[in-house]
């Protein structure tokens, strides 16, 4: 990205940002160098505690936990999507007497911690921990896609709805035809990220003993032993981590497709206005 | 509702501690955030990629993961810490820093770009055009997300309960135990808590918005 | 925006469907415990729970899965433990072998909403009988009687007795029983954690003075770590009688389960169970409290 803020450097500029670049990485690497020896020394990566890892139970009980996160998961954001664009369509309706409870209880849902809503699922309405989980999750997210979807259709240009109205649109089909898909396309990052979000916060799960992938992996530090904690909790972190890229380059993969068939019709893409998600 | 009442006490402890944290945390992460937004447009490469690497890994990890680094694995590097709040703040600022400096660089990328092409043609570096035109009208336009990633990090401090720190969740867990005949009681109690910071800050985030809506 | 939907749902088929293989990847083989063998077709009166819980032929029974030597987890995701032993014994007399019990996990916040709901039979899961919870749900037994103790670091000599703690920070689980003893009663300074073994690393970098709960539970913790970790002594402080939840009032489901505990003791499985799991920290097994017939 050749910049707009500032200009081009000059020799004198690029010699010292090279400078600065290669100090500030040597800095980092020696940083994380001092952190792999100090856990070395504790002998956090002698190979008797890794070796649990050639057990094939212990990656089935890996497997299991992730098998649990992703169906959580995506049983959510399969639930929460729609029911967020509905959401989305009944906050912005035209009559007050529609819009205004549906504020409240997006303004009530967003602002209750997604650990309580499990629990409380789970205690008030005696469901399984899966259904808690997923209750929670949908409550919330679709509270979110909501939110973000409307700031979607409300950066659009005012023209789009007034020239859908002009043809003859009604005001819903208008919404459906024309804002819609505009705002979706718009903000396609900022739902992608709250998809990642979702996906982590199923995780939050342990409240209702619902046995996902870190429960799994606490569960296994507990029976096998303290030693194998560090182990255990650095192999989560890194299929989290590798899952959750994965799934925000999926999406800019899918987008990118998308917007080469779309760019047809439509003038230079604007960049995303802002971000609605929220971690 | 007698138990909410006679365990009022508690319950305010808990707000303050959740209160604390959250304020704390949102205030280091906005400084935080923004540096590392600022960083990923800076000339600099190294700086750039630093910035994204950072937001890539910490946008992607459980908010869980984060506390046990800095709960657990900080301790064993030798970084002691009398106070468990202070990992506590260490994770959740870390954390919605990723989230801010996102929001922030794509607010930078709202602002047209006559404006950097004007400061510029004035004679202005890279940090004066960052922090004097372009950082101004960029955080105008993403204080409402930004309010809303304060919300959630309201509701992320919840996760301290489990890692060292007393916090609202925390005491409303302890009351939910005490009381077994109450227990949806109880966690009504604490939601009611919780909802007292969500919904000012969800009412403020749409006040600005329409502000700046009609400033623009 | 169609073409969009269909690709997103065949994403979300595939997940689905790589889900499903890696569900299918589990069962598995067993570890420890004993197998107590059913009885043969039992009978019952007509109308009791017992009669409905051998016709049926299953049971469901909640559990923890996160206390080492009660229930406790294991790689194949079954639980094993003294409550898990006990929950199997049970079963036995109902003519349920230990195949046919349906176990899930109860954490402390679950167990009385689990039983009123009837999502679960019992509950056997380290859960002390107190007057409060006597008012939701009725309890059999106790089965065993625990009593909260310290942990401390092995060259941790000032910390002896729970007067010892005021005012210095103590590890404990938030929510639970011992948490609020040490606190109320000693006036030690909490800090809660999300299970116990979460509290061995801040005791070993002696972020805090001591970790509390029953002793059981602390024992195992310093039967797999004897170089780091001692009790502050071997007293207890409090008496924490575990109880099997049931259904509140079902009296006559309660004295069965009582007469069966007695009759665990006069043959000697109750012996047997506790060897086969906390017997392997704690070597004399106990004898079974005084039932508590109120």
């Amino acid at each position: 990205m050749s910049s707009v803020l500032y200009d081009v450097p000059g020799p004198k500029a690029r010699r010292i940002s090279l400078i600065g670049s290669v100090i500030g990485s040597l800095l980092i690497l020696g940083l994380l160098a001092w952190i792999i020896m100090v856990l070395a020394q504790q002998g956090i990566f002698e190979s008797r505690r890794w070796q649990i890892f050639t057990r094939t139970d212990v990656w089935r009980l890996l497997g299991n936990g992730l098998g649990a996160t992703l169906s959580a998961a995506a049983l959510s954001a399969v639930i929460a999507f729609p029911l967020g664009l509905a959401l989305c369509l009944l906050r912005i309706a035209d009559s007050p007497i529609i819009r205004i409870p549906v504020r409240v209880v997006l303004e009530f849902l967003r602002g209750m911690p997604v650990v309580l809503m499990m629990l409380f699922v789970l205690l008030g309405f005696g469901t399984s921990p899966f259904i808690a989980v997923v209750t929670g999750l949908v409550l919330y997210n679709a509270a979110v896609f909501a939110e973000i979807i409307r700031a979607g259709i409300q950066s659009l240009p005012k023209g789009q709805r007034e020239a859908g109205l002009a043809i003859g649109l009604t005001s819903y089909r208008s919404r459906m035809l024309i804002e819609l898909p505009q705002a979706i396309r718009r903000m396609m990052p900022s739902l992608v990220a709250q998809m990642v979000v979702l996906l982590k916060d199923t995780s939050l799960g342990y409240i209702v003993a619902y046995g996902e992938l870190l429960r799994a992996v606490q569960v296994m530090a507990d029976f096998l032993g303290n030693a194998y904690l560090f182990p255990v909790f650095f192999v989560a972190a890194a299929i989290y981590i590798a899952i959750n890229i994965a799934v925000s380059r999926l999406a800019v993969w899918i987008e990118r497709r998308g917007s080469k068939k779309a760019a047809g019709g439509t003038a230079k893409a604007e960049p995303a206005t802002v971000e609605a998600g929220a971690p | 509702m007698d138990v909410i009442i006679e365990n009022l006490p508690l319950y305010w402890e808990g707000f303050l501690r959740t209160l604390f944290l959250s304020a704390v945390s949102g205030v280091i992460a906005l400084v935080l955030g923004t540096l590392l937004a600022a960083a990923r447009v800076s000339p600099v490469a190294a700086l750039r990629g630093f910035s994204m690497v950072y937001v890539e890994v910490l946008r992607n990890t459980p908010l869980t993961i984060a506390f046990f680094f800095a709960a657990i694995v900080l301790p064993r590097l030798g970084v002691k810490f009398e106070q468990f709040e202070i990992a506590a703040i260490i994770a959740l600022s870390t954390y919605t820093a990723a989230f801010i400096a996102e929001a922030v660089r794509s607010g930078v990328n709202s602002v047209p770009v006559g404006q950097a092409e004007a400061a510029r043609s004035i004679g202005m570096g890279f940090g004066q055009v960052l922090s004097l035109i372009i950082l101004p009208q960029a955080l105008r336009t993403v204080i409402p997300p930004l309010i809303n990633i304060l919300i959630a990090l309201v509701k992320n401090s919840s996760v301290a309960g489990a890692f060292f720190v007393l916090e609202l969740f925390g005491y409303g867990r302890q009351l939910a135990n005490a009381n077994g005949d109450a227990v949806i009681t109880v966690l009504l109690g604490t939601a009611f808590f919780y909802l007292l910071l969500t919904v000012p800050l969800g009412i403020l985030a749409s006040t600005v918005e329409r502000k700046v809506a009609i400033a623009r | 925006m169609k073409a969009f939907l269909t690709r997103r749902k065949s994403f979300v088929v595939a997940a689905t469907a790589a889900l499903a293989l890696s569900l299918s990847a589990c069962g598995g083989g067993d570890a420890g415990g004993t197998n107590p063998s059913p009885v043969e077709k039992p009978t019952f009166a007509a109308g009791t729970t017992m009669e409905k819980l051998s016709s049926a032929g299953t049971i469901k029974i909640g559990t923890k899965f996160d206390q080492p030597l009660f229930g406790q987890v294991g790689l194949d995701g079954k639980p094993v433990g003294f409550d898990v032993e006990i929950g199997k014994l049970i079963a036995a007399k109902l003519g349920i072998s230990a195949d046919k019990i349906e176990w899930s996990e109860t954490v402390s916040a679950n167990r009385e909403p689990f039983i009123e709901q009837g999502k679960v039979d019992l509950v056997i899961a380290t859960y002390t009988i107190n007057d409060k919870r006597k008012q939701v749900v009725s309890f059999a037994g106790p089965y065993y009687e625990a009593g909260q103790a310290l942990m401390v670091n092995k060259d941790n000599d000032t910390i002896k007795k729970p007067e010892d703690v005021k005012g210095k920070k103590v590890c404990s689980v938030t929510g639970s029983t011992p948490a609020a003893t040490i606190v109320d009663k000693y006036g030690a300074e909490l800090v809660p954690a999300a299970t116990y073994s979460a509290c061995l690393e801040p005791l070993r970098n002696k972020q805090v003075e001591a970790v509390t709960t029953d002793n059981v539970i602390l024992a195992g913790f310093v039967d797999k770590e004897p170089d780091a970790f001692k009790l502050a002594s071997d007293e207890t402080f409090t008496k924490e009688p575990y109880g099997i939840g049931l259904k509140k009032d079902d009296t006559q489901f309660r004295n069965w389960i009582n007469d069966q505990l007695e009759s665990f003791q006069e043959d000697g499985s109750y012996k047997k169970a506790w060897e086969a799991t906390a017997g392997s920290v704690i070597k004399t097994a106990p004898d079974l409290p005084t039932i508590d017939r109120y």
